[in-house]
Formats: C-alpha cells, structure tokens, sequence
C-alpha cells in the first residue's frame, strides 16, 4: 500500500511514517500469517470430497466430519495415541510435581545432580533417546509395545513437567504460607488450603503440556512402538500414498479443543484474578 | 502426602537453619521420578555405548550381536556417512538462525506492542502445535508439491522453469526444520523480553541513545538469556530430526537422524545405529557446553 507513488508529499511521507512505526506489526502479522499456514490447509483439506488420496481438492463435503473413522485404521491410532497420552500425562505429572516441590522447597545434598538429570533429556535430541531405549529394551529381549511407548513418553514428559511446576512454585509470594501457619493453620492444612490451590495453574499447565508432547511425539514413539500404532506413526506411515481426509479432521479438531481448553484456562485465571 | 512435612517448613522458620536441616522428605519426593529417569533415560544411554562396540559373528542371524568392545565401529559409522552428519548441523545450524531471524522481531512485538493483546498472541503463536506437528509437515510438503498451490500459481509467471520444484530440495528441508521448531525460538525470546524494564530503554533514551543504539546496547544483551534458550531448544531437536528429511527432502537431504532409523529399521544394523546415536549426543553436548559458557550463562542448568 505505502509502497504506491502518491502525488502529494505530505501524505506520502505521512503513509511511510505510519509504515515505519507499524512495521514490527506488519512483520508479525506476516510471521503470524506463515504459523497459520499449514494450520489453515490441514483444516481446509478436512473438507475435502478425496477419496483415497487427499492430494488434489476434489469439492466440499461434510462426510469427512461425519464420519471421522471413515478410513481404516485412523480411529484405532487415535485412540491409542490418547490412552499413552492419558497415562503417561498422568504418571509423568505426579512423578514430575514431586521432584518440583522437592527441588524449589528443599536444600539437599545431590541437588545439583537432581537439576543435571532433569536437564539432560530436553537437551539430548529425540533420536538419541529413542535409539537408546530402544537398544535398552533390544539388550533386554522386551518386546516393543503399547506398554514401552508410555515408558518413553513419562520419561520426556517429566522434565518438562519438572521445569513448568518448578516456576509456578518460584512464582508464589512466601509470605501467603506464613500467613496461614501464623492463623494457626497446621502444615498439612497449609499446604493443602494454601499452597497446592496457588501451584495448580502450574500443574494443570504441566499436565496439558505433557499431553500435548506425549500425543503429538513421532521419533521416540517410532524406535519404541513395535506394530502398536499412535495417530503421528499413522500419519508418517501413509504419508507415501496420501493421508486420507479424516486425519485431518482428527488434526483439525485437536487443534479447536486444545484452543479452547486453552481459552478458557485463560479465562478462569483472569476471573479469580479479579 | 508427602509434600507438607517440608513444604512449609522450609518456608515458617528462619531460612538458614530450616534449609539446612536434612529430612528425608526431599528424597522421598524425587526417588520415584528419579528412579524412572535412572532406568529409563540413564542406563539405556549405557545400553547405547554397549550396543555401539557390538560385533555380528559370522554366520550369525540377523540382528544377533556379541559384544566384542569393536571402538572402530565409531570409525566406520562416521566415514561412511560424515556426509549426513555434516549436513544435519549445517541446516540445523541454519534453520536456528531463520528461526531467531522471524522469531525476535515476532517476540519483541508480542512483549512491547501487544497491548492487552499479549495473551492472545501468545496463545495463538503456541496454537499450530495443536495440530498434529506430522500433519503439519505433510500439509507443507502438499503446499509446496509439485501439484500444490504455491507451483501451479508460479508456473503461471512467465520466467518461472516448468521443471522448477519446491520438494525435495534442501530448500524445503530447511524450511521445514525453520517452521517446526519456531515456537521453541519465540517463546523463550519472548520470556526474556518481557522481564525487561521499560524504564531501561527509558533510561537508554534519556541518555540521547537512540532507538537503533538502544536496541543494540540495552534490549540485545539484555535478552540474551531467551537468545541463548531459543537456539538451543531449536537447534537440538534440528539436528537429531528426520521428519522434516524425509518428508520433505530427496535422498540427497537425508540427515543423520535418517541413517540412524533406516540402520536400526531397514539394515538392522544395531551397532552402526548405536555409535551415530552416540557420536551425536557428544557432539552435541560439546557444542552446547561451548556455546553456554560462551554466552556466559548458566541460568539454564
């Protein structure tokens, strides 16, 4: 738009003033645009009248929404994808809260040694793990199964849960815990009427990020899955003769109910601020 | 539960004495997530370095290994595919800077312009990653195929190549590797621009900096901590991924996490597979060791 040759001076230094102050926004707005992409076309493509191969639009049809287990094996895959998720969130956020209490209310001896481990498998790349756990259970003679792939997804998922619950703890204001002991309030019901209220955003947050880990992740699952199928090994695997329609209503439709599990975790928050 | 005994502790008496007083609780509260890490992330590590020096007798059925402590399969592992090793650090190495490149303009915008705004850019910057992070991939690689929009709308142009392709090229790799990991980049970046006093940049201009100089003086080496987490988290998983390769690339692109998984699926080549694992964990480890001491911070660890 400001790009155009407009006669008068003034306004075309006005446009390109008004440009150079909202260039940050035009540029996010194209980075946004960029995020959305795929976002867009996976949900578009839901609707799309395929058949097989999901390659070319072929005219708009609800069938797909209808019918998301339409096509063979999708809704099997899906539905192991979420039990793993399941559990693994919830061993993984229990596992992972208590190492967070320990760790920011706590001086003891192996502390730091605590923090390395916690450390280590967020910064060693998903391939290593995989192959490694994998070796692990090769060595063994375990066979993969549903059962390894939610070994692997607690042991990713806790770090993550450890990092999140931890800074919601640093977060509290100390002084709320001394006001209930002062009230005469006995370390038991502190905690469980003051402190664990206040962590829950933190640990509901954990939890969400740990599904969300746990059902998107492909590569650890891939090395440690066996033939049991997750919704991503289901995708990568029909990936080579087109992914029929209905994966992408099952993708399209996480994205909206994560959003607005999301949203209304915003909400809440907002509303007990006040 | 177990939390109380030391929660409030720790918090009611002065906190010298409380802190330094050893009970049992923090250890009962970290044995059970620690005792899965051990076992599970730990000795596997060890079960890979076992694996890595493993040796098929001769005769041997597939998949059958002694451990005979062979070092110079490290050796053989790494000549015969220096190639995608070398590779997989050079577009992961790019794909993180694009990545720092599209993300701290997108970052700084959310953290000083957003307004009230704030949380719903945040939420809507984390939103993708809804979607299954495979289908994404995929949709790209439709987006940018040979039947895809982006090509039949530029093969209209008339200096456009009619043989001209998006897919499977290093292009599309990298572009993908840039994408996937981008929430990775803005939202640390984010944090540490957000913790940023506004009355510094206050400050800075009432010095007569000017808002380049101020940019470069006061909010760069103020945001460095989210700089150095942001490359980080984007570069490590870049460099062990083989979706992105393999989707989107040609047998040309392959990357090393691609070795790793067609030697441990397709060759059945445990031994192999296992010393690349290795040989990449170190580098990395070595790379981010270098690269935290040299940006002077340890807040990570």
């Amino acid at each position: 738009m400001s790009t155009q040759v407009i006669p008068k001076p003034s306004l075309s230094h006005r446009s390109s003033r008004w440009f150079s102050r909202n260039l940050i926004r035009i540029y996010a707005a194209l980075a946004f645009i960029y995020l959305f992409i795929p976002v867009a076309y996976t949900f578009a493509f839901s609707f799309n009248d395929s058949g097989k191969s999901n390659l070319v639009w072929q005219g708009f049809t609800l069938d797909n929404w209808k019918n998301p287990c339409g096509a063979p094996q999708v809704c099997q895959s899906v539905a192991n994808s979420l039990q793993i998720g399941f559990i693994s969130t919830l061993v993984a956020t229990v596992l992972g809260t208590m190492i967070a209490f320990a760790i920011s209310r706590h001086d003891f001896k192996g502390r730091r040694t605590t923090n390395l481990l916690i450390f280590l498998p967020m910064a060693t790349p998903e391939v290593v793990l995989g192959a490694s756990l994998l070796a692990m259970f090769l060595n063994l003679r375990v066979n993969p199964g549903f059962w390894t792939i939610v070994i692997a997804h607690v042991m990713f998922c806790i770090s993550f849960v450890v990092v999140t619950v931890k800074a919601r703890v640093a977060s509290l204001d100390p002084r709320l815990e001394q006001v209930a002991m002062d009230l005469y309030a006995n370390e038991r019901d502190t905690f469980r009427y003051v402190t664990l209220p206040l962590v829950m955003p933190g640990i509901a947050g954990a939890a969400l990020l740990a599904f969300s880990l746990s059902f998107d992740d492909f590569i650890i699952t891939n090395f440690n899955s066996g033939i049991e199928s997750t919704f991503p090994k289901f995708v990568y695997v029909s990936a080579a003769r087109g992914i029929p329609a209905q994966a992408n209503v099952i993708g399209s439709a996480m994205f909206f109910i994560a959003l607005i599990i999301v949203i209304v975790g915003q909400v809440v928050s907002r509303q007990r601020k006040k | 539960m177990a939390f109380l005994q030391g929660t409030t502790k720790s918090q009611s008496g002065a906190k010298g004495d409380s802190l330094k007083k050893r009970s049992l609780t923090p250890y009962l509260l970290i044995a059970p997530g620690l005792i899965w890490l051990i076992t599970f992330f730990v000795i596997p590590i060890f079960s890979l370095g076992s694996t890595s020096t493993m040796v098929r007798p001769q005769g041997a059925q597939i998949g059958t290994y002694v451990q005979e402590l062979r070092f110079a399969n490290y050796v053989d592992a790494f000549l015969a595919n220096q190639e995608q090793y070398v590779r997989s650090f050079l577009y992961a190495g790019i794909a993180t800077i694009l990545a720092l490149a599209i993300s701290y303009p997108l970052a700084y915008m959310i953290a000083f312009r957003a307004g009230k705004y704030r949380n719903i850019l945040l939420v809507l910057v984390v939103a993708p990653f809804f979607t299954s992070f495979l289908l994404r991939t995929v949709a790209w690689s439709q987006i940018l195929g040979d039947e895809g929009p982006v090509l039949s709308t530029l093969r209209f142009l008339p200096f456009i190549d009619e043989s001209l392709r998006l897919t499977a090229t290093p292009f599309a790799v990298v572009s993908g590797l840039t994408y996937n990991f981008l929430p990775f980049m803005t939202l640390p970046l984010y944090a540490s621009l957000e913790r940023i006093d506004p009355r510094t940049l206050e400050a800075s201009g009432d010095l007569y900096a000017n808002g380049f100089i101020t940019f470069r003086k006061v909010t760069v080496p103020l945001s460095m901590p989210g700089v150095v987490a942001g490359t980080l988290l984007t570069f490590i998983p870049a460099a062990g991924d083989y979706v992105n390769a393999a989707l989107l690339g040609n047998p040309s692109t392959k990357m090393i996490g691609n070795v790793i998984e067609s030697r441990f699926f397709a060759v059945v080549d445990y031994p192999t597979a296992a010393a690349l694992s290795f040989t990449l964990m170190a580098t990395i480890l070595i790379l981010v060791t270098l690269y935290i001491r040299k940006s002077g911070t340890d807040e990570l660890v």
